[in-house]
């Protein structure tokens, strides 16, 4: 249908999904998670999952591309069920970038890696000339141990479970339309860029039972829980009004036109666990530092072939919710 | 932002459509009412308003999305102006808006210099940033928009901003209400006019529309109580065999409008008759520079000209636009024609009604 590359063949949505399974059906390997891979191995299994980083501007309020680089790899691993332990860092420089402004964004990447408790084992870096790529790219790979008897899986979530989310959506997508800087409008929207390892350590340490977890990164929540409702063939609903977000954030979207359910998150995970265990979840998780806002948010009321999800609006009408097609655009008037 | 949360109170939406559908019962007809505005047809599917009332309610969707009521034509002189070598600066909106399997984003690709701005004033400042190069500007907007191109363009006379000129698209709202309700055939019962274009061109303008037509109409914020609420209003009306324009959107429409933007406006521009997708020429509904201003006007200034383009083939966009077929009833909607690709362009944009239904997850 198409034959050239547009931008929103990366743009989270469905596009995207349908490139890569042309990927990997190319490849003639059954990418299951799509971006992550489980082996076992004779001392357990191990996650391994990779991904590039590219950000406009490459620093935004509470975030910068080497803590996103970090942090990104980080809470994929998280999402498998993982303990992070090693990555590798590889950059693509743009001729002519301030090393000043190279040696922070490593220094960031490396705060990021401390405060998650991994190694960044090896790395790369090839410097392109000027116009070859946008200041600066950063590629990671990561690999790490998964918790003995964790199963987490897209394709997991069932009829019954509760749907949570770890704190307020779309604040990294929002800090990064508001730092574009285009729209000229004052907001103190601030990323929410931070690691998933210590949510994941407190449901293991507590014992809660999980069957999917997913990190609502591009395309937002909505993006996120139809990844996984097509994937484990479910009917999921979820109630605007539970659905935590910052005031800036609303604000600012209110203002674009643009829907934050569609906006990034980079420091949020959406769990799912039977609902006889979504108070006990919300309680232990709001006692941590990175899960203070937890909410559960909706629940997977049932089966569904192609996968469904439905939002009960605030003002009290119910509609479906789909996936983000295209990147989402700021309205004229 | 003061003023949200009051406005989708759930309770409260619930109790004004309690008395919507108490009021739709009375009419005990069918009753139609049309959101002229493209950011209405958005809320009213964000919220999930369609289906919370009586089934004798039809809302129908007007032309009020700006990218989608502008003309093929339109389009093509935007695309020349990129193709002739000149860097061309746009609303996001019409970056994807398809014109013979081509759109700017497409152009854009081809290593035509085209780029995104969320204001005109991006796009002076381009300019001034860049005097080897000329920047063409794409106007397209309604009474909401064109004012902010009108300043810009005072400020590149005051500045001696020369590399800097516009294809003047914009549109006018009450030309294309008179124009709908004259023809008829859609039998109208209420208009939900627009909250963002009232707020510059008031109350007035409306008044001689629907005293001429004889439809109830009420200018409307975007919230659902405010939709709610205006929905009520125009039934009340009905019911009341009263047919008049009103307020609801008061804390922010005054009944004059923001009369200095008008004045910016009438000072750049004058009134010209426009093509409109769907609805065809309608006398006095666009925006030309006035003579004074000429030298900006990148139509005359580049010799650009015009195409005419068809819809394309299986389109309903000009139907769905004039309000008198409805999205489901295209055969491409949802099949072929989705956000992601895009066969007309009330599909493209964020206020389009084929895209609206689309996010609403619409089917029938």
């Amino acid at each position: 249908m198409r034959d050239k590359i547009v931008l929103e063949h990366g743009a989270g949505g469905r596009l995207m999904h349908e490139l890569i399974g042309e990927i990997s059906r190319s490849l003639k390997e059954p990418m299951k998670g799509v971006d992550k891979a489980v082996f076992k191995t004779p001392s357990g299994r191990i996650a391994f999952t990779a991904d590039s980083f590219v950000m406009k501007p490459p620093v935004v309020k509470g975030c910068d591309i080497g803590m996103l680089s970090v942090n990104g790899t980080v809470n994929d691993l998280v999402t498998m069920g993982a303990k992070p332990e090693y990555l590798s860092l590889s950059l693509i420089v743009e001729e002519g970038l301030d090393k000043g402004f190279l040696m922070s964004i490593i220094e960031s990447a490396r705060d990021a890696a401390r405060r998650a408790r991994v190694k960044i084992a090896t790395g790369d870096i090839k410097v392109v000339e000027k116009g070859g790529c946008d200041k600066i790219f950063i590629n990671t790979s990561g690999v790490g141990r998964v918790y003995s008897g964790v199963k987490a899986s897209t394709l997991n979530a069932k009829p019954g479970d509760a749907v949570i989310v770890t704190g307020s959506v779309g604040d990294h997508g929002a800090a990064v339309l508001a730092a574009r800087g285009e729209f000229q409008l004052e907001t103190d929207v601030s990323s929410d860029c931070m690691p998933l390892t210590s949510i994941l350590e407190t449901l293991i340490r507590k014992r809660i039972p999980f069957h999917t977890l997913i990190d609502p990164t591009r395309g937002g929540l909505a993006t996120s829980l139809n990844e996984v409702a097509e994937s484990s063939r479910a009917a999921i609903q979820v109630e605007e009004e539970k659905i935590p977000v910052k005031k800036e954030v609303s604000s600012l979207c209110e203002v674009l036109g643009i829907d934050f359910l569609y906006l990034g998150c980079e420091g949020r995970l959406i769990i799912f666990t039977p609902m006889e265990y979504a108070e006990e979840t919300v309680k232990a998780l709001r006692r941590t530092e990175t899960g203070r806002e937890t909410r559960l948010i909706g629940s997977v009321t049932g089966k569904s072939k192609t996968g469904e999800v439905r939002i009960l609006t605030r003002a009290g009408g119910l509609r479906s919710l789909p996936m983000l097609h295209g990147i989402p655009l700021p309205r004229i008037c | 932002m003061r003023f949200i949360d009051e406005y989708r109170d759930g309770e409260l939406v619930k109790g004004i459509v309690g008395k919507v559908n108490e009021l739709l019962e009375e009419l005990g007809r069918e009753v139609k009412i049309m959101e002229v505005c493209g950011t209405h047809t958005m809320a009213i599917a964000r919220h999930g308003l369609r289906n919370l009332f009586r089934r004798n309610l039809d809302l129908i969707s007007g032309p009020g999305c700006p990218v989608c009521v502008t003309p093929g034509s339109g389009f093509s002189l935007v695309f020349q102006a990129a193709e002739t070598g000149r860097t061309v600066a746009t609303f996001g909106d019409m970056m994807r808006v398809p014109l013979n399997g081509r759109s700017l984003s497409t152009l854009r690709g081809e290593g035509f210099d085209i780029r995104v701005v969320y204001s005109p004033y991006d796009a002076l400042k381009m300019a001034e940033e860049e005097p080897e190069k000329e920047f063409v500007m794409a106007g397209i907007g309604f009474e909401t928009t064109s004012p902010l191109f009108a300043s810009v363009i005072l400020e590149c006379n005051r500045r001696g901003v020369r590399n800097l000129r516009l294809i003047s698209l914009f549109r006018l709202m009450p030309p294309a209400l008179n124009t709908l309700l004259e023809a008829g055939d859609l039998q109208i019962d209420g208009l939900i006019l627009p909250g963002h274009v009232s707020t510059i061109i008031g109350v007035k303008p409306y008044v001689e529309i629907v005293e001429k037509h004889g439809v109830p109409a009420v200018v409307t914020g975007f919230e659902p109580v405010d939709i709610v609420e205006s929905i009520r209003m125009i039934l009340r009306q009905l019911v009341e065999n009263r047919r008049m324009v009103e307020n609801e959107y008061t804390r922010t429409v005054r009944h004059e409008g923001n009369v200095k933007a008008v004045r910016l406006m009438q000072e750049v521009f004058k009134p010209v008759d426009a093509e409109w997708r769907g609805l065809g020429k309608i006398a006095g509904s666009g925006l030309a520079l006035r003579e004074e201003f000429r030298l900006f006007d990148a139509v005359e200034a580049y010799g650009l000209k015009p195409v005419e383009t068809g819809e394309p083939p299986g389109c309903l966009c000009g139907e769905v636009i004039r309000g008198s077929r409805k999205p489901v009833e295209c055969r491409l909607y949802r099949k072929i024609c989705r956000p992601d690709n895009p066969v007309g362009p009330c599909m493209v944009s964020s206020e389009g009604t084929c895209a609206a239904y689309y996010y609403a997850g619409i089917e029938k």
